[in-house]
């Protein structure tokens, strides 16, 4: 048998076996429970739903578009939100546009209540107290928060708490990615 | 003794086979889904057994008692009530969920590796064991006539020291 062949052959165990600690090794800081949304890259789902505050009035899919902004799914019967919430007022003071979906909660005066009490971040608050809405969108839990362009395309999903941490990683990137091309995109169409 | 043993035994055997049939085969609630025909009912029951939790991600909708479950099981039983068939269900989840959601994951360039993986490990064992056959074949040198000469010499000296 060729030699060089020889060598190969008796290499592929060790190979096959640092590929495979590799891939255990990835598993070992990677999270399950955390699932890429099956609708990055399409628009945000057709929607009619009830204002947090007036239950008369309602918003549609339409208020998703116009400026890079955050879709925060939030209840008050979810510990995490509670958690998330000091810094999600922390990004809207600073300037980042975020509607709050109010995700099948106890009752529409707690939410209210919630908002009073721990200030609210949103600059629009639905009330989806069915989950109609969160199952369009394929919301299987609270907190998640969904980036989502001018043009009301979601562009990504986040699962979990939004922090610090997380505002400098991906989340945060993408949101700040998108802003710039937005604003590009505005002085470019104001000299025209 | 041991006609003692035997009925403990028997009485163990009896008593864990009562516990067993008597456990709840799905830990929901069902009956509050009904439907007028049954043909929609057995897809329904298809469905719900098919569709994954995504919250509780090891159960079928019908197992867990999760809300999203519920939620879940409440828009299958809706859809299938209003006509949708089987594979219009199925796309409605994978089409918000994802292929997480079926399980049963399709085809595709991702998922290759779990349909065609075993194979592959399968045809590589076959190739490895032919290549080792053949190696241990074309060991097998004929020996010459010198050397059978000497064979036979040590293969007599050796009867000899034994029979010492």
């Amino acid at each position: 048998m060729n030699k060089g062949w020889r060598w190969v052959v008796l290499l592929l165990p060790l190979i096959a076996f640092v590929v495979l600690v590799g891939f255990l090794l990835r598993g070992l800081f990677s999270d399950p429970t955390e699932l890429s949304s099956a609708l990055v890259g399409k628009p945000v789902p057709q929607f009619t739903v009830p204002d947090l505050y007036q239950p008369e009035r309602s918003h549609t899919q339409a208020v998703l578009s116009g400026e890079p902004m955050l879709l925060n799914v939030w209840a008050t019967w979810c510990p995490t939100c509670r958690a998330e919430h000091e810094y999600l007022n922390k990004l809207a003071a600073e300037g980042v546009a975020i509607v709050g979906l109010n995700y099948k909660d106890d009752s529409r005066d707690k939410a209210v209540n919630w908002l009073n009490t721990l200030g609210d971040p949103y600059t629009v608050n639905l009330f989806d107290a069915t989950g109609s809405v969160a199952l369009e969108l394929g919301v299987y839990g609270a907190p998640e928060t969904f980036l989502i362009d001018a043009q009301g395309h979601i562009r990504y999903r986040h699962v979990g708490d939004v922090n610090e941490r997380v505002w400098r990683g991906e989340l945060g990137e993408r949101y700040r990615k998108l802003r710039q091309e937005f604003a590009a995109n505005a002085s470019g169409e104001q000299s025209k | 003794m041991i006609s003692e043993m035997v009925r403990i035994v028997l009485t163990a055997t009896v008593l864990m086979a009562t516990l067993l049939l008597s456990m709840p085969s799905s830990a929901q609630n069902l009956e509050a889904y009904q439907f007028d025909e049954p043909a929609q009912e057995a897809i329904f029951k298809e469905l719900i057994n098919e569709l994954r939790c995504p919250k509780c991600q090891n159960q079928s909708i019908a197992d867990s008692n999760a809300e999203l479950a519920r939620d879940l099981r409440d828009r299958t039983y809706f859809m299938v009530k209003e006509g949708a068939t089987k594979q219009e269900v199925i796309d409605f989840m994978v089409a918000r969920y994802g292929d997480f959601v079926h399980y049963q994951p399709p085809v595709t360039f991702v998922t290759s590796i779990l349909w065609w993986g075993p194979i592959v490990v399968v045809a590589i064992g076959g190739l490895v064991i032919v290549f080792r056959v053949r190696q241990q074949r074309s060991a097998e040198v004929e020996l010459s006539d010198e050397e059978r000469q000497r064979l036979a010499a040590l293969q007599s000296q050796a009867n000899k020291d034994e029979e010492r």
